[in-house]
């Protein structure tokens, strides 16, 4: 694929087959992706069992992970949804722990992220899409529909307005998948590339000396990626919140 | 020129376009930040209330940014 002596970013995200699997002539292989996926699963499984079994009055150190994972994500749904929002708890903690262990783990050198790509965080922006439509029309039934509706507009505008609201409605998902896709990949595709110019520089005589300039950009770039690895997701639990909150209220 | 380079050509020029787009969502998600922590510093008591919004707009803007790179993406490793 690319030459020696090239950057090649693209190929930390290739999908490796661990254990190939062939069911019904589907190709259902465990590959690395869904390996740090189960990674990821596990460590809040763990997490949140091990943090929760003691129930000190006095939490120790992992108890307050846990207890503090809870409350965020508490907050961050009652602020948005009021305290209705709270039966949907239990998805939206579970979506924020496992998007936040995803992104985390793959910070770890070498390792693999899942959420950089599309078929992963597309498949949680439509799980929630659907979460949102089924808990509409089951909450509200057609009244549901009034979402498409803003109220006090003038009727030549209307159908203008039910399009607009239509599409944005659509086109949801969309943004949702691409921007938790889009901020791991670009993140990951950085720290490659600067990570190569330091090896190049190295190995280019006297131009070592600059090294440690792309060097110090990479390590900075790596504290950036962190914070980038937790905000993404929150905005993704912050904006699942929001969409729930048009399946509890709505109407305009 | 022979028509394979010039369309390897138009690919980059164009990957290199769609980044612009991606400047201009980085000028939209400072203008966001920027006006919350001037209305923060003015009243921080009402701050902590209004963070969750700021990262709604933040999100919304930098989402525009990253249509863009996915354009320059898919123009540079799909087409």
């Amino acid at each position: 694929m690319a030459q020696p002596g090239t950057i090649d970013p693209i190929h930390q995200f290739e999908i490796q087959k661990l254990v190939p699997i062939n069911l019904f002539g589907f190709d259902m292989s465990f590959t690395n992706s869904a390996l740090w996926m189960v990674i990821a699963v596990a460590v809040t499984t763990l997490v949140m069992v091990y943090g929760s079994a003691s129930r000190s009055i006095v939490p120790g150190r992992l108890q307050s992970l846990a207890e503090m994972a809870y409350e965020f994500v508490a907050n961050t749904l009652t602020g948005v949804t009021g305290r209705e929002g709270m039966k949907f708890f239990p998805f939206v903690f579970s979506l924020f722990m496992f998007v936040f262990a995803a992104n985390m783990l793959g910070m770890i050198p070498g390792s693999f992220t899942t959420t950089s790509h599309i078929i992963v965080t597309a498949a949680f922006a439509m799980l929630v899409i659907t979460v949102v439509l089924v808990a509409g029309i089951v909450g509200h039934g057609s009244h549901f529909f009034g979402l498409f509706v803003p109220s006090g507009v003038p009727g030549w505008l209307l159908p203008f307005m039910v399009l607009i609201e239509v599409v944005s409605f659509v086109s949801r998902p969309i943004s949702l998948s691409l921007r938790l896709f889009g901020n791991m990949l670009a993140g990951h595709i950085a720290l490659k590339v600067f990570g190569a110019f330091v090896a190049a520089l190295l190995g280019a005589g006297a131009a070592g000396i600059l090294a440690p300039l792309p060097l110090l950009l990479a390590v900075a770039l790596t504290a950036l990626e962190f914070l980038v690895a937790f905000l993404q997701a929150y905005v993704f639990t912050i904006l699942t919140c929001v969409y729930l909150n048009d399946a509890l209220h709505p109407g305009h | 020129m022979e028509l394979a380079a010039a369309s390897a050509l138009a690919k980059f020029i164009g990957a290199g376009l769609a980044c612009l787009g991606m400047g201009l969502a980085a000028i939209g998600v400072g203008n966001i930040f920027g006006n919350f922590l001037s209305g923060a510093l003015r009243n921080p008591s009402a701050a902590d209330g209004q963070f969750g919004r700021a990262f709604i707009g933040a999100a919304l803007a930098e989402g525009l940014g990253i249509f863009c790179f996915v354009v320059a993406l898919v123009l540079l490793f799909v087409v």
